[in-house]
């Protein structure tokens, strides 16, 4: 399995705080990845040093084998990096169809455009909800309206960022079932999560952040057996 | 959760439309209220009326109308800035400005044989189109934003008000141009068709009339199939959500900066016409009165849509002008109680807000 994503030695500091120290970090290709950790760990800090949101003090950042450290955050996506944000970044006045459209239009038109959008809303669930406005659907539909946004022109790569935050089981369930479609269709999913449940149920591997840094990283077995990480994160029996 | 097999992206190559019928039928789309033949036929009622006021009115309304005509690119310029993508420019007036002095420069030295008054426009639009493209480029991609946006784009109408201002003596002059200061400039002489037997020249009147109804006309259609082109939904996508836009693969400030570069030259537009309708430019057309009234305009008839922007804009000039008779202080402060009121009660303009309703008694809606 080769590396899709590769992170070496990377340092970020806002002022006295410090969100990733000496990260180095390998994703293989085609597996379903989480990150994990306790609030404040740096996990959101370093989706977006991978998206080039924030640039890194020090250190490199390479997708598909290219250094993309510098490169500007539209410059990845266009090599086939995407986003689901954790608050679901929709555009809320537009309609769930233009939603759609605004996110394919750069890779396909007409006839194309309109199948895409038509396979994608089969995909979300939100066929009946084609002319409604984005802005006005449920949490869970907007969240999965932004994941349809993110994964149709087929990304080899799509970061997650609390998918399921906000939504009922039902709809963390059916989330789950989604990633692992998009994962079987030859997607490499990095997931920062919180729901335990939702990571055992997706992931293939786990790491765990910790003031920064990696703390972390093995099999959600290894993680969940880890004596340092039930310390810092997850708790014991006896709490 | 539904199984679907095989991709979503279907990029089987398939017989595409002509590129013409793909932009004819962007006349009507997301981005722009009014679809259907009712709202069509509305348009060319609307047109023929226009086409046939003169014949019914005196001299000076169709000049008056023309004058009103005049300033609609502007407007329908910040429309596409502000209203599409989310840039609150308080300083169109710069490249109305850039491109009025352009005109009278050009026409003063070279005259207006052979049609180069046309010429003279284009390159005064083109100009200002330029400069837009400039001072969007170091704010786009300064990161400039919001607020900031609408500070940095008055203080630059500002200071080019101030330095025109003080452009008086014999000192200031490019050619036979003399900029005159604050007194401004004069003798540039109108738009001319060059015609078998002499040209026509373009004072305010019929033949100006239907020259700027055709260019309103033209501009209010191209800008339609533009605005629900790919180009548009991009913009509306970077007002919405400019993270979001740029995390689908946009480059945000390049978008930004292309709107801004057309608000400019449609602001170079008016700029140009103003100054060959009136054959007169001064300083105070970039002072801070007039950088603020566009805004009225705009937000006035509704900045998200380019049918309420125009529609608006020619009401509210209207409106303008028969309240100056009364006192043009006067006159301003019922414009800031318009403004004031429509942020208030209807904060997507008044002209808008009527259109979505008289559209919703239809059973129809832009979204």
């Amino acid at each position: 399995m080769s590396e899709i994503l590769s992170v070496s030695k990377l340092n970020k500091s806002f002022g006295g705080v410090t969100v990733a120290r000496d990260i180095d970090f390998a994703l293989q290709a085609g597996t379903m990845h989480c990150l994990i950790g306790p609030n404040g760990a740096g996990k959101s800090s370093f989706f977006r040093l991978i998206l080039g949101e924030h640039a890194p003090d020090s250190g490199t950042i390479s997708f598909r084998e290219t250094d993309i450290t510098r490169m500007r955050s539209f410059e990845r996506i266009r090599r086939g990096i995407s986003v689901k944000f954790q608050v679901p970044g929709i555009f809320k006045a537009l309609s769930v169809r233009q939603n759609l459209e605004v996110a394919f239009q750069h890779h396909l038109h007409g006839h194309n455009l309109a199948t895409t959008v038509r396979r994608v809303l089969e995909f979300t669930n939100l066929e009946s909800e084609v002319e409604t406005a984005a802005g006005v659907l449920s949490h869970g539909q907007q969240q999965w309206l932004e994941i349809g946004m993110a994964v149709g022109v087929e990304p080899q790569l799509l970061l997650l960022d609390e998918p399921t935050a906000g939504m009922s089981p039902d709809e963390t369930r059916k989330t789950g079932e989604m990633l692992h479609e998009l994962n079987g269709r030859g997607i490499t999913i990095l997931a920062v999560e919180h729901d335990m449940a939702f990571v055992e149920q997706i992931a293939t591997r786990v790491t765990v952040l910790h003031f920064g840094a990696i703390f972390a990283e093995g099999t959600i077995a290894e993680i969940i057996d880890h004596p340092g990480v039930q310390e810092i994160y997850l708790g014991t029996a006896d709490e | 959760m539904p199984e679907v097999s095989g991709s979503f992206l279907d990029d089987t190559p398939v017989e595409q439309r002509s590129r013409a019928a793909i932009w004819l039928s962007r006349l009507e789309g997301p981005q722009t209220m009014g679809r259907g033949p009712v709202f069509w036929a509305v348009v060319v009622l609307a047109v023929l009326g226009a086409a046939i006021y003169p014949q019914f009115t005196n001299p000076f309304a169709v000049g008056n109308t023309a004058y009103f005509m005049v300033w609609t690119f502007m407007a329908m310029g910040l429309g596409v800035v502000w209203g599409y993508t989310g840039a609150l420019s308080f300083g169109q007036t710069a490249f109305f400005g850039v491109a009025g002095y352009a005109y009278g420069i050009l026409t003063i030295n070279v005259g207006a044989a052979f049609g180069f008054t046309w010429v003279a426009l284009i390159i005064s639009v083109a100009l200002a189109g330029l400069i837009a493209l400039l001072i969007g480029y170091f704010m786009f991609y300064g990161r400039i934003r919001g607020v900031f946006i609408g500070i940095v784009t008055l203080s630059v109408t500002l200071v080019f008000e101030t330095f025109m201002a003080q452009t008086a003596g014999p000192q200031w002059r490019v050619g036979d141009a003399r900029l005159n200061g604050f007194n401004g400039m004069s003798g540039m002489p109108p738009l001319t068709i060059p015609w078998f037997g002499g040209d026509i020249l373009l004072y305010p009147g019929i033949g100006l009339y239907y020259t700027l109804l055709a260019m309103v006309v033209l501009c209010y259609l191209g800008l339609r199939m533009l605005l629900n082109a790919p180009f548009g939904n991009v913009l509306v996508a970077i007002r919405e959500n400019p993270e979001r836009a740029e995390m689908l693969g946009y480059d945000i400030r390049l978008y930004q900066m292309l709107a801004f570069g057309l608000g400019g030259a449609l602001a170079g537009l008016s700029g140009a016409l103003y100054t060959a309708w009136g054959q007169y430019i001064t300083p105070s057309s970039m002072g801070l009165t007039a950088a603020a009234l566009p805004i009225v305009w705009v937000a006035v008839g509704g900045r998200r849509d380019i049918t309420a922007t125009l529609l608006g804009t020619l009401a509210v000039l209207y409106a303008f002008q028969t309240l100056t008779i009364y006192g043009s202080q006067y006159a301003l402060i019922v414009m800031g109680a318009l403004l004031v009121f429509t942020v208030l009660v209807t904060p997507d303009g008044l002209i808008a807000t009527a259109m979505e309703r008289i559209g919703r008694l239809f059973g129809k809606t832009r979204r």
